[in-house]
């Protein structure tokens, strides 16, 4: 008994030190949109499988993370959405831990489709790294003290974006990654996590980029990559550097982002192209291409060696992931902008209406719920501790099993 | 570092916050952060200090706002933000009487008094109604906005309660002191359905009349560093060498709301091309005004022969006031010089090719032309 303690004691030490019940950036940890948690609802509404429900002061496409016990949400608002909101909430109450604010010292002009809190914060496990459209980026530890401040546009003014800057910061190692790629001084940065200050800064194309940095992870983390997707190419980046590594040219998407899955890359771009990354030789090459893979606005998610790709009007293509074979596709209800996540043999797809919509995974993919949330989603949900996160521009909603 | 300092100090001269208590050293540190991260590695150990401070110094706190740089600012405000919302969650109070003397005193930093405002109106939540209603010319662009919604408000309840026209005199001051968009727009609405004639262009000081000219060649966004004539002369009597042969000056008389100028229908549908627009301003005194153009289009703008601002930028998103630049007024004439550089994309999207711009004050109330008819324009006239 007392040895089962230990392991359990051990077992849940681990998890923390690897933030296993975290979501800590876009598209989870480890970009990929996959959590291994289970016993998720199929189904929710009033009085069912709702664990709470936080109004939030502003909108905001940027998806929630979810760090040590923490949910953060990031939101704009005002007129010119340039009041920058952080809010902390308890994962278990709900109840709202701190709430920070900031005077955007960028641009916010932005199309009113979306909102200046698009890109999606991200987390080390220690710290939060808050970006905004308007280039600024925050960083907060987890009690809400604030450690550093940058405008990145203050400090470059033609930095921006009249549609909006939505790539997410990327959390690797030390540093926090940010691909500020646009059409006045376009460039991608990485900013040390402990103090702000500039480790690199290289110039990107002058060209509107909506994607987001991603991991590759290597077999260690000094071997860890950062995928930059530009409009004709993604390239692989030294994250303590920003020297490149490698590229590949291909007519990429400017929305959705590359997914990794081990030494795999999943990159939409006019369809699916899975590549093969091969550390000794430092290149990628393609394994293959697939047209009817095409993302619409959401990217791709890899689990099981199977791929799932949602085009336009809200189609979801399975594919294998070995050969990019079409399995199967179901038509969903659109128009779908979030990237979906996978946890529990199930995919959790949310479209601009704020449907829910549920669908089981296996030799067919099958509908088994459809839920109501809040209209005009545009955000990824986040998964964690036993339960998945849903923003709108009015609310944070916490998805659980109800507690029999 | 040396003139923000300054200005706190002259700040404070005017205020009850005594300038030490404004100039402690975490104070000074978290002001003297500056861009690229200078001074980071410092503020945030100066954070902490000051986020650990009584509530009884809030007052301090904001008064620092006073000339603090756009960085500097949000490290105040987030250490100001954590003294308040943990006094409130100890179950204490905030000093409600001297966070009102603060936002009371226009003298203040507009922001500084807005966030006081806010903190105040956690501690007493009759403080907006008693409040509000000076606030309609507040230079803070939120505590107008929150008083003009309150008296939109108050219009709604009378129009509620009495007949409709009893309201009028509400919405008309409601209107006049209105600034944001979406307040204007809603005024406008209702003061129309009152029978009331609405001059929005006349209300954001959008410009109707022009002088264009065009097309010339912008043939792989070359035209955009060519210094075509216009740029060089002011001569509305002239005509040039353009794209496809002799262009000359031709007037134009927007008759859109919101002032935009459709270049596609005045000069002519094309791709690869510039087009000028050129106004005179006559202003009765030296006086400071912003500049906001808003285009789709790569622009240039020169304001009495200075280059004053421009953007590189074609179809990236485009809002209202989408760019923002100063210039001195000179008593008399003016000249406003407007590039507008249309590409060669080819989607449907980016069709598009014209502008609009307005001048007015830093809090966006119009600033007029003197020549500008008296009274509302007719509909027709736009």
């Amino acid at each position: 008994m007392k040895q089962t303690a230990i392991e359990t004691i051990l077992a849940l030490a681990a998890l923390c030190a690897f933030g296993g019940g975290d979501w800590r950036q876009f598209r989870g940890t480890d970009n990929n949109s996959v959590s291994g948690e289970s016993n998720l609802p199929a189904t929710f509404g009033p009085g069912k499988n709702v664990g709470w429900k936080a109004p939030l002061p502003g909108r905001g496409p940027a998806s929630p993370i979810v760090v040590a016990g923490r949910v953060l949400v990031t939101c704009s608002g005002e007129p010119r959405q340039d009041r920058l909101h952080v809010l902390c909430f308890d994962v278990e109450s709900g109840k709202l831990r701190w709430h920070r604010q900031l005077w955007a010292t960028g641009h916010t002009v932005h199309d009113p489709f979306g909102a200046v809190a698009a890109p999606t914060p991200a987390s080390n496990g220690k710290l939060i790294f808050a970006l905004y459209s308007s280039n600024d980026l925050a960083c907060f530890d987890l009690e809400g003290n604030l450690k550093w401040f940058r405008g990145l546009a203050y400090d470059h003014p033609t930095t921006r974006n009249d549609v909006g800057m939505g790539s997410s910061p990327l959390a690797l190692g030390d540093v926090v990654i940010v691909q500020l790629e646009n059409q006045g001084e376009s460039f991608a940065a990485a900013i040390n996590a402990a103090d702000g200050q500039t480790r690199w800064r290289i110039p990107r194309d002058h060209d509107g980029i909506w994607s987001s940095p991603t991991a590759l992870r290597g077999k260690t983390p000094q071997q860890d990559l950062v995928l930059l997707q530009g409009r004709d190419r993604l390239a692989a980046f030294n994250p303590q550097t920003g020297k490149r590594v490698w590229q590949y040219e291909a007519s990429c998407h400017t929305i959705a982002s590359a997914t990794t899955s081990g030494d795999r890359i999943y990159l939409p771009a006019n369809g699916l192209h899975a590549l093969q990354y091969d550390p000794a030789a430092r290149n990628a090459r393609l394994l293959w291409y697939k047209q009817r893979m095409r993302s619409g606005n959401s990217s791709p998610v890899v689990h099981g060696g199977r791929t799932y790709t949602i085009k336009s009007p809200g189609i979801l293509v399975c594919g294998e992931a070995a050969t990019g074979k079409v399995i199967w596709q179901l038509r969903l209800k659109g128009p779908i902008w979030a990237t979906p996540v996978l946890a529990d043999g199930r995919l959790y797809v949310v479209n601009h209406a704020g449907l829910v919509q549920v669908v089981e995974l296996g030799q067919q993919g099958k509908l088994v719920g459809t839920s109501q949330i809040d209209p005009g989603i545009l955000a990824s949900p986040a998964v964690a501790d036993g339960a998945i996160y849903f923003r709108s521009d009015q609310n944070l909603w916490k998805i659980t099993a109800d507690k029999r | 570092m040396h003139v923000v300092l300054c200005v706190v100090v002259l700040a404070a001269a005017g205020s009850a916050v005594e300038p030490s208590e404004r100039l402690s050293p975490p104070l000074r540190t978290l002001l003297a952060v500056g861009p690229k991260g200078a001074g980071n590695r410092r503020a945030a150990e100066a954070w902490q200090e000051l986020a650990r401070s009584p509530a009884e110094r809030l007052p301090n706190l904001l008064a620092a706002l006073d000339g603090a740089n756009p960085l500097a600012a949000n490290w105040i405000r987030t250490a100001i933000d954590t003294v308040a919302e943990r006094q409130l969650r100890r179950g204490g109070k905030l000093p409600a009487a001297e966070l009102e003397q603060f936002v009371l005193d226009r003298r203040g930093a507009p922001r500084a008094r807005r966030l006081a405002y806010e903190w105040l109106c956690r501690a007493d939540r009759s403080a907006p109604r008693r409040l509000l209603g000076g606030m309609l010319d507040d230079r803070s662009r939120e505590m107008r906005r929150d008083a003009v919604a309150q008296l939109i408000g108050d219009a709604i309840q009378v129009t509620e309660l009495s007949r409709p026209a009893n309201a009028l005199p509400l919405y008309r001051r409601a209107f006049a002191a209105a600034r944001d968009r979406d307040q204007v727009e809603l005024l406008a609405g209702r003061l129309r359905k009152l029978g009331e004639t609405v001059d929005l262009p006349r209300h954001f000081g959008f410009i109707l009349g022009w002088k264009l000219i065009g097309p010339f060649d912008n043939s792989a966004e070359r035209g955009y560093g060519v210094a075509y004539p216009p740029e060089r002369e002011s001569d509305p009597a002239a005509s040039y060498d353009g794209k496809h042969g002799k262009v000359g000056w031709i007037d134009y008389r927007s008759k859109d709301d919101y002032g935009k100028v459709d270049l596609n229908r005045a000069i002519g549908e094309e791709k690869g091309v510039v087009g000028y627009a050129m106004t005179e301003f006559y202003s009765a005194e030296r006086r400071e005004a912003e500049f906001r153009v808003t285009s789709f289009n790569a622009v240039k703008l020169w304001f009495n022969s200075r280059l004053v601002d421009e953007h590189n930028i074609y179809h990236g998103g485009s809002q209202m006031d989408q760019y923002r630049s100063r210039g001195t007024l000179l008593p008399g004439r003016n000249t406003i010089l407007l590039k507008v550089c249309q590409n060669e994309q080819t989607q449907s999207w980016a069709r598009v090719w014209g502008f609009q711009l307005r001048l007015c004050d830093e809090h966006g109330t119009a600033v007029l032309s003197t020549d500008r008819p008296a009274g509302p324009a007719k509909t027709e006239d736009r």
